[in-house]
């Protein structure tokens, strides 16, 4: 465990391999909540909120059920149903300690128990920090920090994302276009400039 | 029968997964690299479809509506789950090009999507067909896309070189490619729509 080895995983996470232009992953909120930049970040700081909180869970639900028991197959069914009941579990806690911040999460927190980016972050931690059924050093650290950098990978995608929609309303663009294909062509644009980034070699 | 045949088609045109509903997009966008990805990510998208859709319709009747959603999300888990150790045991090179991809089959909007829009309310055949024919028009919409991308990104379909002396624009292999040429499809199918309306 070291330094290096953490600036690997967040550049990676955040530039290289990010999370909706490289990996795909949350790409319905990509294109349907990116109109404005508000709820953009609103449903961006859901997203990295719930990917710390399931990456922290599942990693020890691995370790310490699934793999004791010879379980590891059920890895999927588990971290389904641990993700769906976590997602609930923080939606009353919000509630409950800033009904101000409930508001702003607004329906977007129930959304997330869909997203794909959610799975995906814990389905590819127990695929990197595990070695033959066994953890690697450190890996639990590496496993809530890759959480933490997915979430703000996502976040930069979407402020980026939207900001340039939030322009593109002003221009006329073709009828056939609007909206689902011209957010993919752009996403295209944005992807290809963070390729730029895979140049980055540790 | 007429209609099991409705039930079918709809999904491979009127109400394509992927080009109409545009549900699903993930896996469609990070497999179809090559043609042979896209069948198979295709082919076990529909066996869970398939699965999920007649056993959620045999024991629809049984469900509290309340806990549905995670009643459904349990057996189309399963199905993910079998998917998996099959792909691993028969095809693990397959099984590595797919990658996370398969184990997230399981919040795909579309496996769920009809699990709560239809298989859920409707009897077991017309279930089958449903699952069957949004599993089909999901493959071909991912060979679709493949094919475009492997020809444009190699200059290659299923490895075989069409045509000689073309040169391969590498970009349609990186996940950019896949962005432009989703938008691009999606465009066209929008076009068309118009024009017919």
């Amino acid at each position: 465990m070291n330094i290096q080895e953490f600036l690997t995983i967040f550049i990676s996470s955040v530039f290289i391999y990010n999370v909706i232009l490289s990996r795909f992953l949350g790409l319905c909120p990509f294109v349907a909540i990116s109109k404005n930049t508000k709820q953009a970040l609103a449903m961006s700081a859901a997203v990295t909120v719930v990917i710390t909180a399931s990456c922290i869970v599942t990693w020890l639900i691995y370790r310490f059920l699934l793999l004791p028991f010879n379980l590891a197959y059920l890895r999927t069914l588990a971290f389904v149903l641990v993700i769906a009941a976590l997602v609930q579990f923080i939606e009353m806690v919000i509630r409950k300690a800033s009904p101000v911040l409930y508001r702003a999460f607004g329906i977007y927190l129930t959304l997330i128990t869909t997203n794909c980016a959610v799975l995906g972050a814990a389905v590819l931690n127990i695929d990197m920090f595990f070695v033959d059924g066994k953890p690697v050093t450190g890996s639990f650290y590496y496993a809530v920090f890759q959480g933490v950098c997915m979430g703000l990978g996502y976040t930069l995608a979407m402020l980026l994302m939207s900001g340039i929609r939030e322009r593109l309303e002003l221009c006329n663009v073709p009828r056939a276009l609007k909206d689902f294909p011209l957010a993919f062509i752009i996403a295209s644009v944005l992807s290809l400039s963070f390729m730029g980034f895979s140049g980055f070699k540790f | 029968m007429k209609d099991l045949v409705k039930e079918f088609t709809k999904g491979i045109i009127k109400e394509n997964p992927t080009f109409v509903l545009a549900l699903g997009l993930c896996p469609t966008l990070a497999v179809s690299v090559s043609v042979i990805n896209g069948i198979g990510m295709g082919a076990a998208a529909t066996f869970v479809l398939l699965g999920s859709s007649v056993i959620i319709s045999l024991v629809r009747n049984f469900i509290p509506g309340k806990i549905r959603i995670p009643c459904f999300i349990v057996i189309i888990a399963t199905f993910v789950t079998i998917t998996e150790l099959c792909l691993k045991a028969y095809s693990p090179v397959l099984n590595r090009a797919l990658g996370i991809y398969v184990p997230l089959i399981v919040v795909n909007c579309i496996v769920l999507g009809r699990a709560e829009a239809f298989a859920c309310k409707n009897n077991l055949w017309r279930s089958f067909f449903d699952g069957l024919g949004m599993g089909v028009g999901f493959t071909l919409a991912l060979i679709l896309i493949s094919a475009i991308r492997e020809f444009l990104g190699s200059g290659q379909i299923l490895g075989r070189t069409l045509i000689k002396g073309f040169e391969p624009v590498f970009v349609f292999g990186m996940p950019s490619g896949a962005l432009l040429v989703i938008g691009l499809l999606l465009g066209f199918f929008n076009l068309l729509k118009n024009r017919r309306s």
